[in-house]
Formats: structure tokens, sequence, C-alpha cells
């Protein structure tokens, strides 16, 4: 496969995966809001801001409303929704013969939907109806993906850079939901696992029983749930090993021993030990880790020395 | 009786209400206004659906387009950019007598074609015999002096080729332009034969259609055939500019179709002259590339140096034998719009034949006589740059101004070479579904001739439709649109 195509097909995942990110953050806390006191609320688009990586806009922007738009609308934020959905569709543009028709069909579909959509038109039919359709369409994709594309290369690089993606947004969402929640906080806690989806799933496992150390243990080690992020690094590990073996490439064991070290300390890992030292710094380093995965893949795969292959 | 009374004597019955008949051929009725044969089941259905159901087939067509991505970049603009290119609902229809004679006539063409280019890059006799000016084709910008004595995968210079017919009055087939260096469009003839099978089923299975889905895998064994010699298995790839293309959908589509790499300049280098590309396990060497690109852009070191487009070092690599090119480089020259007065002299030149598809009378400017009855003429004739395409560069003379016929006096006394003129001609209408009305619209016809071991031409072709009343220009730079074509069965 080109490395000019395995990169496109993994940003456009990426990308997709952070559209829908957006979107499941945005209508859980709006409709969380309903139920909480202004300054609660100041607090809650907060942290909102921050689990997405967006500084805070200025005083007298931070209103509902214009929080909502630049978070679905402005096309310079680079976690909006619509600038996600362009970015996907302009990598899968570039690659277009590597996409099923249907897929195709699909994304362009998201993408026209989206961009027909106005902010005050979304805002006065309930944007929830707007961000189920970003969400419903994202879904309806990866299965029209899982279901029409060979799950071979191509694929693979799909699954890595959405589960890459979610490995690192679920880290930061974490991260900054355990600095600010207090320990009774119900709704807030309720809350972050909806962020995830992981809401029904998690009753499953520990009933309605809510605490944090449950709620980080589902969220980090739970190896079945698929926002888990132990369940996402143990895909990227399988997917790169099916990579590197398919590829051959030089070096290409460096990137799988990258993923191997992560999913080792998840596999390892004990909620109360990590609880214990400092749940931060553990979040901090998967996120440095994802980091060093993804630049082992771009180095090994994508960008590599023409010099160096060629002596090979 | 004049013949103006002639035409319109006739009353059509809704939709065909504003369907006027002139002196171009039209494709469904004869000058009488009865239905033609092959169009016969087309029109009594048009008179029977009601307007909305078409307009439903319509807008359910526009809407595939536009989903599917099927679109072409417009230049210039500065919203960036994708359009769908319009598509009429009501196909074109044509008999396979009317067929036998293209297809004879093209493959006629193209292989006295690809003998001209050998010959112009090897020994040149037909200059030599003074059949061809050597000024016109040393002075033309698309001759490589690069190519002059390269051996060429089985001689054959142009694989790919769309050459353009028109239909004039007297129901006679002609050809307007050969296209032989990137010619697009192919895309359009395959896709619009799907949405055609999709929105209009009914009509579809009423006819005998001949099918052009094979086009892809015959693309493919052409290309295969060019490999360099000892490689079997041969590694082939298509080279885009690039998503900014306005042809890029047809890329990808082809590249899809053929289940080969779409690769930019990018994806390529070049060592040893050996072209490779770069994948996610290392270098592979490519061995066939059909490139969409222009002479001008392939490699920076060979031709424009500002080019990014393509890769450094090719044409060496080209020259070494180590990977093939489709179409070859320098074919540009056979295509030139003056050269193309002098292509039924070169057929029989070659083959000691007589032309079966006919020119278009051609003015030379380089020609004093010409050149003078040219200039006094201007508003009565089509004159063209002949190093454009895509319908720029022109000046249709009876729907110019007094200003831009004194702006083309000036440059063809200038450069006489650069251009040519033509006759005004009255090319043939077709029917066409506009704003619930059926009216007609010029039309001409670009079917894809592909040569290998053999020169196969798929059944059919693009239709494009200048969907403006009365214009005469059919390009999709200059709002044209295109039809389904359809070659029945005998």
């Amino acid at each position: 496969m080109l490395s000019r195509v395995a990169d496109s097909l993994y940003w456009m995942s990426r990308y997709l995966e952070r559209a829908e990110h957006t979107a499941r953050l945005l209508d859980v806390n709006l409709h969380q809001m309903l139920d909480q006191t202004p300054e609660s609320a100041n607090q809650r688009w907060e942290r909102l801001l921050a689990s997405l990586r967006i500084p805070s806009p200025k005083e007298g922007t931070n209103d509902v409303y214009s929080i909502t738009r630049l978070l679905i609308f402005d096309a310079a934020n680079s976690a909006s929704i619509v600038a996600c959905i362009l970015a996907a569709r302009e990598n899968a543009r570039q690659v277009r013969e590597q996409l099923s028709s249907e897929m195709w069909e699909q994304l362009n579909r998201l993408f026209l939907q989206v961009k027909r959509t106005s902010m005050d038109e979304s805002w006065r039919r309930e944007p929830h109806e707007f961000f189920k359709s970003v969400k419903e369409g994202v879904h309806l994709l990866q299965g029209i993906t899982d279901t029409t594309m060979s799950h071979d290369e191509g694929w693979q690089f799909i699954q890595i850079g959405r589960f890459l993606e979610r490995a690192n947004s679920t880290a930061t969402l974490l991260d900054n939901h355990f600095n600010t929640i207090g320990q009774l906080d119900y709704l807030s806690w309720i809350g972050l696992l909806k962020s995830c989806t992981a809401f029904e799933a998690y009753c499953k496992v520990y009933t309605a029983d809510i605490r944090p150390e449950y709620v980080a243990e589902f969220l980090l080690l739970d190896v079945t749930f698929p926002h888990s992020i132990h369940f996402s690094v143990d895909i990227m590990q399988n997917e790169l090993k099916a990579i590197s073996r398919r590829t051959n490439a030089r070096d290409a064991f460096r990137a799988e021993r990258l993923a191997g070290r992560l999913q080792a300390a998840l596999d390892y890992g004990q909620v109360d030990e990590i609880m214990a030292s400092n749940l931060h710094l553990f979040l901090e380093n998967i996120r440095q880790q994802c980091a060093q995965i993804h630049t082992a893949i771009h180095e090994i795969f994508i960008a590599y020395p023409a010099d160096s292959a060629l002596d090979s | 009786m004049d013949s103006t009374e002639t035409f319109t004597q006739r009353a059509f019955l809704p939709p065909f209400a504003n369907y006027q008949l002139d002196i171009a051929y039209d494709e469904m009725f004869t000058p009488e206004g009865q239905p033609r044969p092959n169009y016969q089941y087309l029109h009594q259905l048009l008179l029977e659906l009601p307007a909305t159901e078409l307009r439903q087939r319509q807008h359910a067509a526009d809407i595939t387009f536009l989903n599917q991505g099927i679109t072409f970049t417009v230049y210039g603009g500065s919203d960036g950019t994708e359009r769908i290119f319009p598509y009429d609902l009501l196909p074109r229809i044509i008999t396979s007598d009317e067929w036998a004679t293209i297809e004879k006539g093209l493959t006629q063409r193209i292989i006295a074609l690809n003998l001209f280019l050998k010959d112009i890059y090897h020994e040149a006799h037909i200059l030599n015999d003074k059949i061809v000016p050597k000024a016109l084709v040393y002075s033309c910008r698309y001759f490589r002096r690069e190519m002059m004595g390269l051996r060429v995968p089985n001689d054959i210079y142009v694989s790919i080729a769309g050459i353009d017919l028109i239909r004039l009055s007297d129901g006679q087939f002609v050809v307007l332009e050969d296209n032989l260096r990137v010619p697009s469009g192919v895309s359009y003839m395959l896709a619009n034969r799907q949405v055609m099978k999709h929105v209009f089923p009914r009509l579809f299975s009423r006819y005998d259609i001949r099918p052009i889905d094979h086009y892809g895998q015959a693309l493919l064994a052409t290309l295969r055939s060019l490999a360099p010699p000892n490689c079997t298995d041969p590694t082939i790839a298509l080279l885009t500019p690039g998503v900014f293309n306005s042809a890029y959908f047809e890329h990808t589509f082809l590249a899809r179709q053929m289940g080969i790499e779409l690769v930019e300049g990018r994806d390529l280098l070049i060592h040893n002259n050996i072209v490779y590309m770069r994948t996610t396990g290392g270098l592979k060497r490519v061995d066939v590339i059909y490139r969409r690109i222009d002479d001008d852009f392939v490699d920076p070191l060979a031709f424009r140096p500002d080019s990014t487009l393509g890769v450094a070092g090719l044409l060496n690599a080209y020259r070494c034998g180590n990977v093939s090119l489709a179409n070859a480089i320098g074919t540009g020259i056979a295509d030139d719009k003056a050269l193309y007065a002098y292509v039924p002299a070169i057929i029989r030149y070659y083959l000691k034949e007589d032309p079966i598809l006919q020119n278009v009378e051609t003015y030379l400017l380089t020609d004093k006589s010409q050149r003078n009855y040219v200039l006094e003429h201007l508003g009565e004739l089509v004159v063209k740059a002949v190093g454009e395409s895509g319908g720029y560069g022109m000046l249709i003379g009876p729907h110019s101004t007094q200003e831009q016929r004194e702006q083309f006096r000036k440059r063809i006394l200038v450069e006489p070479r650069n251009y040519i003129a033509q006759p005004t001609l009255s090319f043939s209408r077709a029917p066409c579904f506009l704003d619930g009305q059926v009216e007609p619209r010029h039309v001409d016809l670009r079917p894809y001739i592909l040569y290998g071991k053999q020169v196969t031409i798929v059944p059919g072709g693009l239709t494009r439709v200048a969907l403006r009343r009365g214009s005469l220009v059919v390009n999709s730079s200059q709002g044209g649109g295109s039809k389904d074509t359809w070659i029945l069965y005998d």
C-alpha cells in the first residue's frame, strides 16, 4: 500500500473518531446542564473545553450558545465537528479509490448534511437531533467500512487511527474529570460514563453503584468494552502486529514494541495502585505513549528516508 | 415553400411544445417531424409520462451524482470547487449501422496516427515526401525532440484516445478534434450509464443496448500490453496531478475499476533509472504508468523545471526502457489543430485507403490566401487556438462582437501558426429534458479508443450537450452537460 494512502486513511479515521467524540461530549453536557445551577454549569463548560484541549474563549463568548457554535461550526477550531468531518472527507478524497463506493458515499452524505446545517437551525430544532445524526452517520460509516472493505492493510490503518484517537481522547477526558469532580457528584460521574457511551455497560458490571475508582477501572482497564483505553490499545497492538508482518517494513518492531509496552501497563495495572500513586501521571503517560506510537508509525511506514529503503 | 416553413409548420404536443426543428440534424425527429425508429419508444414514453415523474427522475439522478461525489473541479472559482457535471435524463441513441461506420473510421484513424507518430520520431518519410510540411511539425510546441529515435513498446504511441465527432445536417458523422494526449471524460460515460440504469430501468429494458461496463478491463489489458520486455507481471500505476485537478474524480474511478495504484508525483522516486513507489513496506518497482499529466509536467528535469506534479528523472527511465508510459511522450503533435487538416492525407499515405470519417473543412492561417479569406470572413467562421482545449481560446464568429473579432484579427496576424479557422457548423441536436419541457440542444460524441495489442472501442462514448439554448460549446467548463449514450444491437 502506498505510504501516502496509509497516512490518509489513518487521518480520515482519526478525524471521524474526533467528530463523534465532540458530538457525544456536547450532547451529554447540554443535556446534563438542564439539571444544574449556573455556577456548576460554568465549571462544566470549562471542563468540557479542557477535555477537548480547547482554550477557554474570551469573557462574553462563553455562554452556551457561543460554546456550542464553537464546537460544532467553527472551522478554525480543529476539534469542531464541522472541521473534523471536512478534514476526514478531504483525506478520504485523496484516497478515494481505496475506499469502497459505499464508504465514500456515506462519508460524502455525512459531509453534505453537516455542511447544510446552520447553527440557528440546529439550535432551534434542538441540537440533540444534530448530534444524534452525526453520531449515527459516523457509526453507519464504521459499519459500512467493516462490511465492505477487505480487512487488510488499509483497514488496519483505519483501525489504528480510530483507536489511537480514542485512547488518547479518553485519557484526556478522564484526567480532566478526576481532577475536578467531587466524590459525591454523581451527576458528573454519570456524565463522564455517558460521554464514553459507558453508563449502561458500567451498570452491568458494577450495578448503579457509582464510585470514582470503579469508573476509573472500567474506562481504563476493562478488556471488553470498546471505549475503554485497554480495549483500544489491544486493538492497536494487534493491528500493528499484522501490519508489520504484512509489510516486512524495516524497524516495524519498534512501533509494535511501543504498543506492547503500553498494553502491558494496562494488562497488569491495578486500579487501586494507580489511584494511590498518581492517576494524573498514569494518564499523562498513556498520552505520551500514544504520541510516541503515532510518531513511530509515521517514521516507519510513511515518511521513511528513501536512502535506507534502497539499501535493503 | 421555403425551408424555414417546412421546419416550423408542424406543432408538437407537450412536452415537446417548445421543440423547434431547424437546419441542424435532429437526433430524434426526421425533418418532417416524425420520430426516427430508434427513438420511437422514447418519444412515446415522453408523451405519456407526466412531467412531474420526469422531474423526480431527474432529481434522483442529480442526487446520485452529488452523493457519489461524481464531480469536476472548476478552475478560477473561489468557492473551491467541486460541481456535478450536469446530466440530462434523456439518452442519446445510436443505431448499430451508424456505430459500425464510426468504429471502422476511428480504428483506421488511430492506426494511421500511430504510424505517423512513429514515422516523424524516426525517419520522417512523410515529411520528406512532402505530404505534411516540415515546418508544421517542427514548429509545433508538442513536438518532443527527446523522442527522436526512441522505440516505444509495440510502436504504439497513442494507447488511449478520445476523438470528438459531430454530426452534420446530412446525418454524417465527421471528426472535429483528435484528443491524443490525456483525453478525459470516460468516467462520465460509465457513471452516466450506471445512473441511467438506476433511475430509468423501464426505459432501459425496452432497448437492446450494448454494454460498456468492461471498459476498465479493456483499459487494463491495453496497459498490460505495454509492459517493458521481460516484464511478465507488470506493476501498473495511474499518475494523477492530485486532488485539485479537474479530472481527479475520473482518476480515482479508473484506478479503482482497474485495481491499480493511484499515485502522485510525490509517491514516486527514481533510482538508477528505475521508477519506484513509496509503500508502507518499502519501495516497490513500477513498470507501466498511465499518466494523466501533460508532457510539460511529467519530469521537471526534462521539461518544465517548476513542475511539482511529475517525477525527476522519469524521462531518462523511460528512454532506458525501464518504464512504459501511456500515452507516450510527444503525441500532442498528432492532435495539433493545424495538423488535423492533414489527417486525411496521413491516412491515405500510410494505409492507402480513403478516410472513412471525414474532417471538418479547416483553414490554415499560415497560408496567405486562406488567411486572407478567413480575415475577411471572421464573422462567419470559428477560430481556434491550436494549443488550447476545453473550449478556451475560441472565437465563434456569428456569436462574437466587433471587438472580439478585432482582437483575434490582431492575434492571427502576429502568430498565424497558432490559429486555425473552420466554418461554423450546425452540428446535430438531441432532445433534452429541461425545466419540464423537452427541447433540442446541440450535442457531440466522444468515443474512447484503446490501442494495445489491437484496437478496442467500447461501444459508447460521452455525448456532451451544450445546455444553453443556441450554444455550440459543449465543454463542461463552459456550461456543458452530458447524456448517456446508447449503441443498439442490430
